[in-house]
C-alpha cells in the first residue's frame, strides 16, 4: 500500500516534466485506483487449521449422534411385515396361480396366504406391494409414456407420442393410455381379512384414495375433457392398452378415480428408481382411537393373481408397514448419523491432540523465540 | 517450437543471399528501357490492396466453423452433438448442442466483428489518395490502385503508402527525415539517401524522362536488409548501376518529417510490403498448465472410453438372457428387434459416450478462456506497474501464459536498457594516459561555469595536446548523431529567448549521444552535418569543417565504426571507434599499455568502454578503400561478407588515440529485483553483448554476482591457455565436489554453507562448446556446460549476438529438465530470445519497441518483474491449477453416479439426472464459483508474496498440477461420487421417506443425487477460498440459491410444449420430505470430510512454506507484521532452524521479540499497520539484506 501513495506524490514531479524523445505528449493511462483493480478488495481470509476446524467437528459429532440415535429409534418403532407371495416354490399357496399363467384367462386365479400379527399395528397402516428384479428404470420403459395424453390433451389422445412405441397403436387405433408403463400396470388384486379368534372373517377397509401425490392426482394426471362428461365417450376410438382387461375408463366405479386419474394408475406411472421397488397400494385407515388398527392375530391376504413375475425371475411382495415422521423402516439414516457423527468426534479428538502438538510448533513456536 | 525452429531456417534461406535466385525488376514509371538491353517482361505484381481481414462476407460462416471445429475440443463436442442427432441416445442433442452452438456463436460473433473492424481499416489504408506521377502530371489515385513501378509523389507529414525506392527529394542533397515510429517506435528521425544519379530528377516533368530499372530481391520481412541495384539509362550510354541498400527504402507506415516532398518509384506493394510481412502472427506459446490439462484431459477421454467400453460389454453379458433384454413389460420396436447385434452394440457404445460425455465439459474451455483473458486485465490495471515517465503500465499481448508467469525457472535478461537504465553519461575519457574527467555532470546538462577540464594527469606536451585534440575531433566526427535544431519544432520564440538555438542529438545509440555531448563539456562541440560537411566548433569558438567522405557503419559484429573525413586543409583521416577488443588488434602504435590498463580499470567499475584509434590516408589508399567499397556495395550477392571483408581490409594498421568511458546507470531497484529472483529459485541468466569487465561488474552491481560468489570463468582467454575440453573438465569438477558433499536440498540455497557459483561465458567460448565436433562429442559437452549451468546460481554470458542469446535460451529450454524459460530485453536485438522462450517479456525502453511488440508482455522497468513474477505469476498459477484441477473433479462427481447407476438400470443408458440438470450444471449451477475464484482467488497476501520470493518455490515445476495431485482429485471425486450415490440408494432402498406413506420415482432420486452434488461441489470449492470478498459471496451463495429457484420454478408448472412433465413436483415434494433434508446434509458432510481432514492433517503435520506463512498470517490479525522473521517459518529445515537458533548475535533478538509482543498483542494494530506500511517495507528490504549476510 505504502508504495501505491509514494508513486501517486512522484506522479506530480514527472509526469509533466519528462517526455520520450518524440516529445509525444504524455497522456495519462494511469490504472484507477480501485480495490477491485488493484486486488485489493477487502476480504475475510479463513484458513482450515486444526485449531478452527476442531469447534467444527466436536460439533457435528455431538450434533450427529443424537440424531442418529433418534432416528434409528424412530426406524425400530415401526411395525413392518412383508409377505411374498411369488409362488414360485411349490409349497407357496400361489404357487398353482404362478405356474398356469396367461394374460387372456377368463377367470382370475385366486390364492390366499395367511399370517399372524405378533404385535398390534397402531395408527394408520399403509399396504404396499413390492416387486424385486422388475427394471422400472430401464431407459427404454421410462420414456415410454405420453405425458400430455395423461394431462388430458385430446390431440394426443388420439395421436399419441412416438416414445410410446411399440405401445402406440393397437389395431389403428391409438391406445391411451399408451406406452409401456402403463401397458404393465400392476393388475393383482389384495384384500385384507382378519381372522377373529372365534373363527369369523372380517374384510379389513382399504382406502384407495391418497395413495399419489396430490399435485400428480390434480395437475399432472387429468381426463380428457369433451363435449361429454361421459369417459367412455371420450375415450371413444382409442383402444385399450393390449395388457389391460378393462379399458381406461373402466379402472373404478368412482368418478374421481376413474381414467387417468386412477390413483393406481398414477402411482405406477412414477417410475421407480431402482429394480426392487414397493409401490403404495392401500391405506388401511385408523377408525378409533382405542383400538390398535391392526390388532395382534392372525389375517388372510387374498390375491387375484394376474400379474406374471416368473419370466424374468421377479418376486412380488405384499407390505404392511406403519409410517413415522420420516417414513417407513429405514435403519440407514439412524446408523449413518451415528457412524458419521462418531468419526467426527474421534476426528475431533485426533486434530485436538495434532494441534497440541504441532499446531504450536508450526506457527507460533518460531515467532516467540 | 519446431515450428519456431523451421520458421528460424526459412528466414535463414531467405536472407542468405547464397539462395536469393529470384529477382524483381521493377520499371521505373512503367517505361520500357531502351532496346536492346533486356526482353523486357512486365512482371506481374499485387496491387496495393492490404488486406488484413480474414474473411470475406460470402466465406465467413464456412470459414470460421472450419477454424473453430479445427480445434479439438469444439470437434468433440460436435461428434457427440451429430451422435445425439443420429442415433437413439439417452439425452436430447440439445444438452451439449446448445452450449456448443453458443459457445461458437460467441466466438464467431467476436471474430466477425473484429473482422469487420479490420475491413473497415482495410477500406480506410486502401481508399487514401495517393499521387502518382504520369506522364509528368500529378494524378491522384486511390491507394489500392498503386502499381509496382508507379512514381510516387509524397509530402511532409504524409505516411508512405507502400515500399519505395527514393529517387530525389526537395533537398539538394538528396536526402530525407523519415520516422519510422508507427514500425518500429524509434522516433529519433532517420535519414534516407537518394541515389546521386537520379536525385536531380526532382519535378514531374524530368521524372518522365528518366529511364532506369530496378533490380531488387523478392520482398523479405527483415525491416532493415535490403539489397538491390538501380540501373539507369541515359542516351546511348551504357547503363548506369547504382547499388540500392536499405537506406534508399522507404517503408510503408514510416512518415515523411523535415522534408517537403519526395519522389519514389514503388517496389513492394500490398501485401508484400515489408510491414504487411511483418504482421504474420507469430507462433502460438502453448504454456505447461495447458498441457497438463491436455494429458489430464486424454485420460479422462480414456476413462471415459473404458466406461463405456465396460457398460457396453456389461449390457450384452447383462442381456444374454432374453427375459432381462426383452421382458414382457418392456418390449421392443420391431425396427430395432431386427437392427444387428452389432450395430446394436455399437450404438449401445455411443450412447454410453453421450450419457458420459459431461465428464469433459465445452465449458472448461470456454471459462479457462474466459480466466486468461479477463484475469491479464489484473496485470494492466495494475498500479504499481504503471510507470510515470513512460506514462504507461504494464502491457499484455498474450493471456494465454499468465500461468506460465508462475513457473519460471530460469530467467535470461538483456543487460543494457534492461537492468541498466540505457541513460549514458559520459564519466570520462583518457588521451594517451591522460584522463580528463568533465565536471558537474547532470543528466546531460552543464551547469554554468562547469566547462573546466580536470586534468589528473595534466602532463600533455605539444606532441600530447596534438593528440588530445585530434582525439576530441575524433569523437565529434565519428557517430551518426543528428542535430535536431529545436526551432523547427518549437518555433522561433526559444531561440530569441537564449540567443542561439538550442538543438540537441539523435541517436540511435545512446552511447554515442553521450559521447558527442561528453565533448560538448570538453570544448568541442559538433554542429550540424551540413552538405557532406560536419562542422565543429572548437575550444577557440571557430568552426571547423570536415568533410565527411565515407561512414562505415556500426554492426554488431565488428563492435565498431569508421568514418573517413577529409580536414579543411586536405588531409584524410580514418578515424574508428570500437569496443576494445576489436581495437586493440589493429592498432601498430600508440600508448596502448595505459589506455589499455584504463579501460580495464573503467570496465572493472562496470563503465562501457570505447577506444578511439585514427589513421591518415594518402589519397591513393583513400581512391583503393573508394574502390573497395564501390565494389562491395554493388555485389547484389552475399553483400553482407563482401562488404565485411572489404571492411576488415580498411579498418587497420591505426594509431591509437584513447579511450573513453561511459557510464550507464542500473535501473531503480534492480539489485533488489535480482535478489528477489533469487531466492525465488530462479536461476538469472545475464545475456549481453559487452565486454566481460563491464557485464561482471554490472553483475556485481545488480546482486547477480555476491562476494561470496565464487566465479567461473569459460572465456576465451582461458581456452587459449587449457584447452576447452579440459577447461570444461575442471569447472564441473569443481561444482560437482561442492555438490557431492552437501545433501540434496533445494531450500539450503539461501543458507551460507553453499558456495553459490557464478559463471561467466562468452560468445565465442559458447560457440565452441555448441559447435558440433567431427567425432560427435558435442553432446558431451553441451551436457557438461549444461551440468555445470544447473549449479550456477547465476551465469554472465558476454560477448553475445542476437542469435546466440536465442541459442542460450533454447539450449536451456531443451535441456534434460524442460525448464520454464523467460527472456527480457528492450532492444531488437533480443527479439530472438524473446520469441524463443516460454514467457517474452519486453521492456518499454529506448531502443524502439521492437522487444514490446515481439514481446508475450511488455513492462515499463526491469523492477515490474518482480511483481509480475512473484505476485501475478503465483496467483495466476495457483488459480489456474485449481480452476483445472476443480474443473475435472466436480465432472467425476457429476457423472460418475451416472456410471454407477447403470448397474442398476440395467445398462439401459438412463440417465440419472433430468435434462435440464445436465445441460445447466456446467453452465449455470456451477460456473460462475469457479470463474470468480480462478480470478479473485489469494490464497497469500500480495505482499508477503512480494516480500517473501521463496514462495514461488512452493509452486514451482508445475507442482500444483503433478499427477499425484491429480488423481488425488479424482479419487475425491470418485469417493464424493460414491457416496452421492450409495447414501441416496440406501435411502431409497425399497422404503419409503415420507411421512403420507407415498412413494418417490427414479427422477426424486436423481433430484435427490444432484442437489447433495451440487451443494458439495460448491461447499468444497468454498471450502478451497482463502479470500472471501464479497463477490465470492454473491457467487457461492448466489449460485446455490439460483439452483434452489431453478428447480421451484422447473418443477413448479407443467411446462408447455415439453413432450414429458416429468419433474412436475419433483424437487417440492423431495424437500417435503424430512429424511431427505437429513439426507442431504448427511452426504454433503460425509463428502467434505475426508479432504478438509486432509487438508488440515497436511496442514499440521507436513505444512508448506505457503501454509506456514498463512498460518503465521492468521496468528497476527490478517497482515503479518513486518517484523515477522518469515525465514523462521521456511523451518522445514532443521538446520537452518538451528542455525538461526544458535546465531551468536543475540543481541538481534530481544528487540524482534519485542516487536512481535507490540505488534502481535496490540490492540490498535491495524492503525499502526497502515501507518507503519511505508516504513516497514524498507526495513523489509534492509533485514532481507541482514539475513542473507548473517
Amino acid at each position: 500500500m505504502a508504495s501505491g501513495y509514494s508513486a501517486k506524490e512522484e506522479d506530480g514531479h514527472h509526469s509533466g516534466a519528462l517526455g520520450p524523445a518524440g516529445g509525444a505528449a504524455v497522456r495519462s493511462r494511469k490504472p484507477d485506483n480501485t480495490a477491485f483493480k488493484q486486488q485489493r478488495l477487502p476480504a475475510w481470509q479463513p484458513i482450515l487449521t486444526a485449531g478452527t476446524v476442531l469447534p467444527a467437528f466436536f460439533i457435528i459429532g455431538l450434533l450427529f449422534i443424537p440424531i442418529g440415535i433418534g432416528l434409528y429409534v424412530t426406524s425400530n418403532n415401526i411395525r413392518e411385515l412383508q409377505i411374498d407371495y411369488t409362488g414360485t416354490e411349490s409349497s407357496s399357496p400361489c404357487f398353482a396361480c404362478s405356474q398356469n399363467y396367461s394374460w387372456n384367462m377368463t377367470t382370475p386365479c385366486v390364492c390366499s396366504v395367511s399370517f399372524s400379527l405378533d404385535q398390534p399395528f397402531e395408527s394408520n397402516v399403509f399396504m404396499y406391494y413390492g416387486l424385486s428384479n422388475f427394471y422400472q428404470n430401464h431407459r427404454r420403459y421410462v420414456k415410454s409414456r405420453d405425458d400430455s395424453q395423461l394431462n388430458g390433451n385430446l390431440n394426443s389422445l388420439k395421436e399419441p407420442s412416438k416414445e410410446c412405441e411399440p405401445y402406440r397403436t393397437n389395431d389403428g387405433k391409438p391406445i391411451a393410455p399408451c406406452g409401456a408403463i402403463a401397458n404393465s400396470l400392476f393388475n393383482d388384486t389384495l384384500a385384507l381379512y382378519y381372522n377373529d379368534p372365534n373363527g369369523t372373517e372380517t374384510q379389513i377397509q382399504l382406502v384407495k384414495r391418497g395413495i399419489a401425490w396430490w399435485t400428480d392426482k390434480h395437475v399432472k394426471f387429468r381426463n380428457p375433457v369433451g363435449d361429454d362428461s361421459n369417459l367412455t365417450a371420450i375415450f371413444q376410438g382409442t383402444a385399450k392398452p393390449v395388457n389391460w382387461q378393462k379399458p381406461v375408463y373402466e379402472l373404478d366405479s368412482d368418478p374421481e378415480n376413474n381414467g387417468f386419474i386412477n390413483e393406481d394408475l398414477i402411482v405406477w406411472m412414477r417410475t421407480a428408481a431402482l429394480p426392487t421397488f414397493r409401490k403404495l397400494y392401500r391405506i388401511i385407515e385408523k377408525n378409533s382411537s382405542t383400538s390398535p388398527t391392526l390388532p395382534r392375530g392372525n389375517y388372510t391376504l387374498k390375491i387375484t393373481y394376474n400379474y406374471p413375475v416368473r419370466s424374468f425371475e421377479g418376486r412380488k411382495r405384499m407390505i404392511l408397514s406403519t409410517i413415522s415422521w420420516m417414513g417407513g423402516k429405514n435403519p440407514f439414516l439412524g446408523i449413518a448419523y451415528i457412524t458419521v457423527g462418531s468419526i467426527c468426534f474421534f476426528l475431533g479428538v485426533v486434530l485436538l491432540i495434532i494441534h497440541h502438538k504441532y499446531g504450536s510448533r508450526s506457527s507460533s513456536a518460531d515467532l516467540t523465540h | 517450437m519446431d515450428f519456431n525452429a523451421i520458421r528460424n531456417l526459412i528466414s535463414r534461406y531467405c536472407t542468405g543471399e547464397e539462395n536469393w535466385v529470384d529477382s524483381r525488376t521493377v520499371y521505373i514509371g512503367h517505361r520500357e528501357p531502351p532496346p536492346g538491353t533486356e526482353a523486357y517482361i512486365p512482371q506481374r505484381f499485387p496491387d496495393n490492396r492490404i488486406v488484413s481481414s480474414k474473411y470475406t462476407f460470402w466465406n465467413f460462416v464456412p470459414k470460421n466453423l472450419f477454424e473453430q471445429f479445427r480445434r479439438i475440443a469444439n470437434f468433440y463436442f460436435l461428434i457427440i452433438f451429430l451422435v445425439q442427432l443420429i442415433i437413439d441416445t439417452p439425452t436430447s442433442p440439445i444438452t451439449s448442442g446448445l452450449p456448443l452452438f453458443f459457445v461458437i456463436t460467441v466466438t464467431a460473433i467476436k471474430q466477425g466483428y473484429e473482422d469487420w473492424l479490420r475491413h473497415k481499416a482495410d477500406n480506410a489504408v486502401n481508399q487514401c489518395p495517393v499521387h502518382i506521377i504520369q506522364h509528368g502530371k500529378v494524378v491522384r489515385k486511390q491507394s489500392h490502385k498503386l502499381r509496382v513501378g508507379d512514381i510516387v509523389l509524397v509530402k511532409e507529414d504524409e505516411t508512405f503508402p507502400c515500399d519505395l525506392i527514393l529517387l530525389s527529394t526537395s533537398r539538394d542533397d538528396g536526402t530525407c527525415f523519415v520516422t519510422t515510429a508507427s514500425l518500429d517506435g524509434e522516433s529519433s528521425h532517420k535519414t534516407y539517401y537518394a541515389v546521386q544519379d537520379t536525385k536531380s530528377f526532382n519535378t514531374e516533368q524530368e521524372l518522365d524522362t528518366l529511364r532506369a530499372t530496378i533490380e531488387c530481391e523478392q520482398p523479405q520481412p527483415d525491416l532493415y536488409k535490403f539489397v538491390g541495384r538501380i540501373n539507369i539509362y541515359q542516351e546511348r550510354d551504357e547503363p548506369i548501376a547504382r547499388p540500392l541498400g536499405s537506406e534508399n527504402v522507404l517503408l510503408r507506415g514510416a512518415t515523411l518529417k523535415n522534408t517537403e516532398y519526395v519522389y519514389a518509384v514503388a517496389i513492394y506493394t500490398g501485401m508484400e510490403t515489408k510491414m504487411a510481412l511483418n504482421y504474420q502472427s507469430k507462433s502460438q506459446k502453448r504454456s505447461a498448465v495447458e498441457k497438463s490439462m491436455n494429458a489430464f484431459l486424454i485420460v479422462y477421454l480414456c476413462i471415459l472410453l473404458s466406461k463405456a467400453l465396460i457398460n457396453t460389454v456389461l449390457k450384452y453379458v447383462w442381456q444374454a438372457n432374453p427375459n432381462r433384454d426383452e421382458p414382457w413389460y418392456n418390449e421392443k420396436t420391431e425396427s430395432e428387434r431386427q437392427r444387428h447385434v452389432l450395430i446394436r452394440a455399437f450404438t449401445d457404445f455411443l450412447a454410453f459416450m453421450v450419457l458420459f460425455n459431461y465428464i469433459i465439459p465445452v465449458s472448461m474451455y470456454v471459462t479457462v478462456e474466459m480466466q486468461k483473458f479477463l484475469g491479464s486485465y489484473f496485470i494492466t490495471w495494475d498500479e504499481e506497474m504503471f510507470d510515470d515517465e513512460i506514462g504507461e503500465g504494464a502491457l499484455v499481448n498474450t493471456s494465454d501464459l499468465n500461468e506460465e508467469l508462475g513457473q519460471v525457472e530460469y530467467i535470461f535478461t538483456d543487460k543494457t536498457g534492461t537492468l541498466t537504465e540505457n541513460n549514458m553519461e559520459f564519466i570520462e575519457c583518457c588521451v594517451d594516459g591522460h584522463v580528463y574527467v568533465p565536471h558537474a555532470i547532470c543528466n546531460g546538462q552543464i551547469l554554468p561555469g562547469a566547462l573546466g577540464i580536470d586534468m589528473i594527469d595534466s602532463s600533455p606536451g605539444p606532441d600530447g595536446k596534438e593528440h588530445e585534440e585530434l582525439f576530441f575531433r575524433a569523437l565529434c566526427l565519428c557517430h551518426t548523431v543528428q542535430v535536431k535544431e529545436e526551432e523547427t519544432v518549437d518555433g522561433i520564440k526559444r531561440g530569441i529567448h537564449q540567443g542561439k538555438g538550442t538543438s540537441f542529438y539523435i541517436s540511435s545509440s545512446p552511447d554515442e549521444v553521450a559521447l558527442v555531448e561528453g565533448m560538448k563539456r570538453l570544448g568541442f562541440t559538433y554542429l550540424r552535418l551540413k552538405d557532406n560537411h560536419m562542422e565543429i566548433l572548437n575550444r577557440e569558438d571557430e568552426i571547423e569543417r570536415f568533410e565527411l567522405l565515407e561512414v562505415l557503419n556500426f554492426d554488431s559484429v565488428r563492435r565498431r565504426m569508421s568514418v573517413i573525413v577529409r580536414s579543411g586543409t586536405g588531409e584524410l583521416y580514418l578515424f574508428c571507434k570500437g569496443a576494445d577488443s576489436s581495437i586493440f588488434p589493429r592498432v601498430i602504435s600508440g600508448k596502448v599499455e595505459q589506455v589499455r590498463a584504463r579501460v580495464e580499470h573503467n570496465a572493472v567499475e562496470g563503465l562501457r568502454t570505447l577506444c578511439v584509434a585514427y589513421k591518415l590516408l594518402t589519397f591513393e589508399e583513400y581512391q583503393d578503400i573508394c574502390q573497395l567499397l564501390e565494389t562491395a556495395k554493388l555485389a547484389l550477392q552475399e553483400r553482407d561478407k563482401k562488404l565485411a571483408e572489404a571492411y576488415d581490409a580498411i579498418e587497420r594498421d591505426f594509431i591509437l588515440l584513447g579511450a573513453t568511458a561511459v557510464e550507464d546507470r542500473l535501473q531503480d531497484k534492480a539489485a533488489d529485483t535480482i535478489e528477489s529472483l533469487h531466492k525465488a529459485g530462479m536461476k538469472v541468466w545475464v545475456l549481453t553483448g559487452d565486454k566481460m569487465e563491464t557485464a561482471a561488474a554490472t553483475c556485481y552491481a545488480s546482486k547477480l554476482f555476491r562476494r561470496s560468489t565464487q566465479i567461473l570463468e569459460l572465456t576465451t582467454k582461458r581456452t587459449e591457455e587449457q584447452n576447452l575440453h579440459d577447461v570444461l573438465f575442471d569447472l564441473s569438477r569443481t561444482v560437482l565436489r561442492q555438490h557431492g558433499s552437501l545433501t540434496r536440498d533445494t531450500f539450503s540455497g539461501l543458507s551460507n554453507e553453499f558456495q553459490d557459483y557464478g559463471l561467466i561465458i562468452d560468445g565465442a567460448t559458447l560457440t565452441a562448446v555448441m559447435k558440433p565436433d567431427q567425432d560427435g562429442s558435442t553432446g558431451n559437452y553441451k551436457e557438461i556446460f549444461l551440468e555445470i549451468c544447473r549449479n550456477c546460481s547465476a551465469v554472465l554470458c558476454c560477448r553475445m549476438a542476437p542469435l546466440q542469446k536465442a541459442q542460450i535460451v533454447k539450449l536451456i529450454k531443451f535441456s534434460k529438465e524442460h525448464p520454464i524459460t523467460l527472456a527480457i530485453g528492450d532492444g531488437a536485438n533480443d527479439v530472438s530470445m524473446i520469441l524463443e522462450a516460454h514467457v517474452g517479456i519486453g521492456i518499454m525502453g529506448k531502443e524502439g519497441r521492437q522487444a514490446a511488440r515481439n514481446s508475450d508482455y511488455a513492462i515499463p522497468k526491469f523492477k515490474h518483474l518482480k511483481k509480475m513474477l512473484l505476485v501475478h505469476g503465483h496467483y495466476y498459477y495457483i488459480r489456474i491449477a485449481e480452476l483445472v484441477q476443480y474443473f475435472f473433479y466436480k465432472n467425476v462427481c457429476f457423472i460418475f453416479p451416472q456410471f454407477l447407476y447403470q448397474f442398476f438400470c440395467g445398462f439401459s443408458q438412463q440417465p440419472l439426472y433430468d435434462t435440464a440438470y445436465l445441460t445447466l450444471y456446467n453452465i449455470s449451477f456451477t460456473s460462475l464459483p469457479i470463474l470468480l475464484y480462478s480470478l479473485i482467488e489469494q490464497h497469500i497476501n500480495m505482499d508477503i508474496l512480494k516480500r517473501d520470493p521463496s514462495l514461488y518455490r512452493d509452486i514451482a515445476k508445475n507442482s500444483l498440477l503433478r499427477w499425484r495431485i491429480f488423481i488425488y482429485w479424482t479419487f475425491l471425486g470418485v469417493f464424493d461420487a460414491v457416496v452421492f450415490f450409495f447414501g441416496a440408494y440406501f435411502l431409497f432402498d425399497n422404503t419409503t421417506f415420507t411421512s403420507n406413506g407415498q412413494m418417490f420415482g427414479n427422477w426424486t432420486f436423481g433430484t435427490l443425487v444432484f442437489t447433495v452434488l451440487v451443494f458439495t461441489v460448491t461447499l468444497k470449492l468454498a471450502l478451497d477460498t482463502h479470500y472471501w470478498t464479497w463477490i465470492n459471496h454473491f457467487v457461492i451463495w448466489g449460485s446455490l440459491l439460483f439452483y434452489v429457484v431453478f428447480s421451484l420454478l422447473w418443477g413448479g408448472i407443467i411446462w408447455p410444449f415439453l413432450n414429458y412433465q416429468r419433474m412436475y413436483y419433483v424437487f417440492m415434494q423431495m424437500l417435503s420430505s424430512g429424511p431427505a433434508w437429513l439426507c442431504i446434509i448427511l452426504l454433503i458432510t460425509v463428502s467434505l470430510l475426508p479432504d478438509v481432514v486432509k487438508k488440515v492433517m497436511c496442514r499440521a503435520l507436513w505444512p508448506t512454506t505457503t501454509e506456514r506463512i498463512q498460518n503465521a498470517d492468521k496468528l497476527y490479525q490478517g497482515h503479518l507484521s513486518e517484523f515477522t522473521p518469515l525465514s523462521s517459518l521456511h523451518a522445514s529445515h532443521h538446520k537452518a532452524a538451528d542455525a538461526h537458533h544458535l546465531n551468536p548475535r543475540r543481541s538481534e533478538h530481544p528487540s524482534k521479540k519485542l516487536m512481535y509482543t507490540h505488534w502481535g498483542g496490540g490492540a490498535d494494530y491495524c492503525t499502526f499497520s497502515s501507518s507503519f506500511g511505508h516504513l516497514g517495507l524498507h526495513s523489509a528490504y534492509s533485514w532481507g539484506g541482514h539475513e542473507t549476510s548473517v
